[in-house]
């Protein structure tokens, strides 16, 4: 397949706020979703007759259910300040992706049924009837968003626009108007254990070539155990991690840490995933279905802690929803948090030193880190707010000689997206991911420019998917993307003194 | 005593105004608390702790904290704004206590240069909505609305106070007595009528448009959560347990 030219941003190494340009990414719609995916999760294959009494029955429902969506629907002062913070808006200019503006197609339709000025003054009172043209308005702008909550942040009252695209998006599918690549994903976790949908044979014929190829790297053992009862430590972790480049380079490191810490684990073939896009369509039935495969296995596999491996979303939804969803953990032991990041794991043991860690192996490298968003703004490691900064950059500067930070408003909270979260990680749309990338590299490519950066960390399966695509369309090789795991996997030296 | 019908219609709007905003405040209110959070969303890095959260809210309140860091020059318009009028309205209390408290005594003077800050607030505030193309893009008529509404009764406020000076001991006399049920006539100055007329809609106006602002930020989940859901099982109510 010849490979299409798209525009790609000129890279400065500035993020200038544009003006306004109508439209410009009217033309941007990820697939609607194959009648199998829609049929198998319980929802009509295409717009059902009554769509718009069916969407604003399930609006009121929403609304009785999340206070957030209710809340946000009525206290924007539209004060513009979270205009110029979504990476959309910036990269495309169409001010419907001006998060405020986003999160209006939904308002004005909240309006007209729901207010009684907006059901008594119509247009005046900004409401709108729920048209054919706003569905597809939605449908094509809540797929323009990455819920990555930067505009939460910025804004006076917290209004994250995340939550309202998700509400959007669970209207949508209620009526029969679903989107392909998250919905495919959300199916097959559910019915085969992860969101690519390799069964356990598979990812155990992974497992083993790995035990091989760093037998013959490095002549030690190291494991990748799997359905093994009664280890200590169950890993959870995205299942690109066992297919994925550069993704499995981070897996190898979590083996080994294991490995040298001495610590028993295993994988579980049954919840072979830990993302969950169930959250990205704000269904919260999918979501606690994705998320009940890991109480089964905790359940069968009877382990003492609950280890999170590199995912940005799928922390959040660890960190954030797992306790509500399948909690509490009462078999697990209570010395250790559940779950527990792979970061924190690491970090810890580094803190006490039962890790030797040879940082000249990571010395052709300048690295900078990327925060997820998802864990940046959504979730937490260690004790104090703020550890899902400093704890990724302290196991860096463990492994590697070089690391240095983005542009200080790009970094920490007010980092910006990979532009691929949220569902949108599908080929139709690349168009816009190279443009929501944008932000990103304007950073990264000061950082080079200023001081030779040249390693780009991540601790996130959809960042790392997103930026070795996207790299090389800025003309950056697609190896300089790589996980936190992968430099504590090349830095780390095994044998020795085992165990601690 | 007699009263006139200009004393009646006005005393009977004012409750009616008055009415409709406490009713209408308090409707809000009770939705808001009644509308479960089924889940933990706290904007990380957000506080641990419910009290750190209490905290995080009031800075929001009373600081803007998250506006300081999105837009310096929004939110010195919008401090400044709300303190001005904040301030304003703490003096108009003497209109409706006697006698007097040390405190609000000792507000009166600030008072009134706040009553001179807030219209330049407004058009500070209004001239960044209408000059930068992303602000014009997202504000319709409800948010100049506002603007203009607030501006009016500042600008007959100062009028009275400057220029028109209508007789104090009337005014204090009238809103007393609405008060405390024991009624007086309304003045006739027609400079107080449009006043109190614009600040009796502005009251109607404020529980059914944006400017439920005030008490919706006491529930944004995303601001009054504590980041602790590892330590402490949050429940979704109306999702059946699992396990
Ligand atoms: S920052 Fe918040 S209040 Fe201001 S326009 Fe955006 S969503 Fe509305
Ligand atoms: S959540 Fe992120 S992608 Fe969505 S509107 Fe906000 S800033 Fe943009
Ligand atoms: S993939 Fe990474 S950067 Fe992109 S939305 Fe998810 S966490 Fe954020």
């Amino acid at each position: 397949m010849a490979k299409v030219k798209f525009e790609v941003p000129e890279l400065t190494g500035e993020i200038i706020v544009p003006g306004l340009k109508e439209d410009a990414a009217a033309a941007i719609k990820s697939h609607n979703a194959p009648v199998k995916d829609m049929t198998d999760l319980g929802f009509p294959t295409e717009l059902v007759p009554d769509w718009k009494e069916k969407a604003v029955a399930k609006f009121a429902e929403l609304l009785k259910k999340y206070r957030s969506l209710k809340v946000f629907m009525d206290i924007c002062v539209k004060c513009g300040a979270c205009t110029d913070k979504c990476h959309f808006y910036l990269s495309t200019k169409d001010p419907r992706n001006m998060p405020v503006a986003r999160a209006e197609l939904l308002r004005k339709v909240y309006r007209r049924y729901f207010t009684t000025a907006g059901k008594v003054l119509g247009k005046l009172a900004e409401a709108e009837d729920l048209t054919r043209e706003v569905l597809d308005e939605w449908y094509t702008y809540f797929y323009q968003c990455t819920e990555c909550r930067r505009c939460s942040l910025f804004c006076p009252y917290g209004i994250d626009t995340a939550e309202i695209t998700m509400a959007a998006r669970e209207m949508m599918d209620t009526v029969g108007l679903g989107a392909k690549y998250p919905l495919q994903t959300i199916n097959k976790a559910i019915t085969i254990g992860n969101n690519l949908g390799m069964p356990g044979p598979a990812i155990r014929s992974t497992l083993d070539f790995m035990e091989e190829d760093i037998k013959e790297q490095t002549g030690i053992p190291v494991k990748f155990p799997m359905d093994v009862k009664g280890a200590d430590v169950l890993l959870i972790t995205p299942s690109a991690d066992f297919f994925a480049t550069p993704h499995v380079e981070s897996l190898a490191g979590y083996a080994k840490v294991f490995h040298q810490a001495g610590i028993s684990w295993t994988l579980s073939s049954y919840a072979s995933e830990a993302g969950n896009f169930g959250m990205f369509n704000g269904n919260y039935e999918h979501m606690k279905k994705i998320a009940s495969r890991i109480k089964v296995a905790i359940n069968e596999l009877k382990p003492k802690r609950l280890i999170h491996g590199e995912c940005g979303h799928a922390w959040r939804a660890a960190y954030s929803f797992w306790n509500t969803l399948i909690g509490p953990f009462d078999s697990l032991d209570p010395k250790y948090p559940a779950p527990q990041h792979i970061c924190e794991f690491t970090y810890d043991l580094i803190n006490r030193g039962a890790l030797k860690l040879d940082k000249t192996a990571n010395d052709d490298f300048v690295v900078t880190f990327h925060d997820s968003c998802n864990v940046a703004r959504a979730s937490r490691m260690g004790n104090s707010p703020g550890g899902q900064f400093e704890i990724p950059r302290a196991i860096i500067r463990a492994t590697c000689n070089k690391f240095v930070d983005m542009h200080p408003d790009t970094i920490r909270e007010k980092t910006f997206c990979c532009g691929a979260g949220g569902g949108l990680l599908a080929d139709e749309i690349i168009d816009l991911r190279i443009k929501g990338v944008m932000p990103r590299m304007q950073a990264y490519k000061a950082i080079k420019d200023s001081h030779g950066a040249n390693f780009f960390a991540l601790i996130c399966a959809i960042c790392k998917a997103q930026f070795t695509k996207v790299f090389p369309y800025y003309g950056y090789e697609m190896e300089e993307v790589g996980g936190v795991h992968q430099l504590v996997s090349r830095a780390i030296v095994l044998g020795g003194k085992e165990g601690i | 005593m007699e009263f006139s019908l200009l004393t009646i219609i006005f005393s009977l709007m004012a409750y009616g105004a008055a009415a409709v905003f406490v009713f209408g405040i308090l409707c809000r209110i009770m939705v808001y608390a009644k509308t479960p959070s089924p889940l933990k969303i706290p904007t990380t890095p957000a506080p641990t702790t419910s009290f750190g959260a209490g905290v995080r809210v009031l800075s929001e309140v009373l600081l803007f904290r998250s506006l300081y860091r999105s837009n310096k020059w929004t939110w010195l318009g919008g401090v400044v704004f709300h303190w001005a009028f904040l301030l304003v309205v703490l003096r108009h209390l003497r209109y409706f206590l006697y006698p007097l408290p040390s405190w609000d005594m000792k507000l009166q003077s600030i008072g009134i240069y706040a009553g001179i800050v807030l219209p330049i607030a407004v058009l500070y505030l209004l001239m960044r909505r209408t000059t930068v193309d992303r602000t014009v893009f997202i504000s319709s008529l409800a948010d100049y609305f506002a603007l203009a509404l607030i501006f009016f009764i500042a600008g007959t406020g100062l009028l009275m106070k400057f220029y028109e000076r209508p007789f104090m001991v009337d005014i204090k006399g009238f809103v007393y007595g609405l008060a405390t049920f024991n009624f007086s006539a309304v003045p006739t100055d027609p400079v107080f009528l449009a006043h109190i007329t614009l600040v009796m809609i502005l009251l109607a106006y404020f529980p059914y448009s944006k400017l439920v602002h005030a008490p919706g930020i006491f529930f944004s989940p995303t601001r009054n959560q504590a980041d602790n859901p590892r330590e402490k099982r949050h429940v979704t109510p109306w999702s059946p347990n699992l396990t």
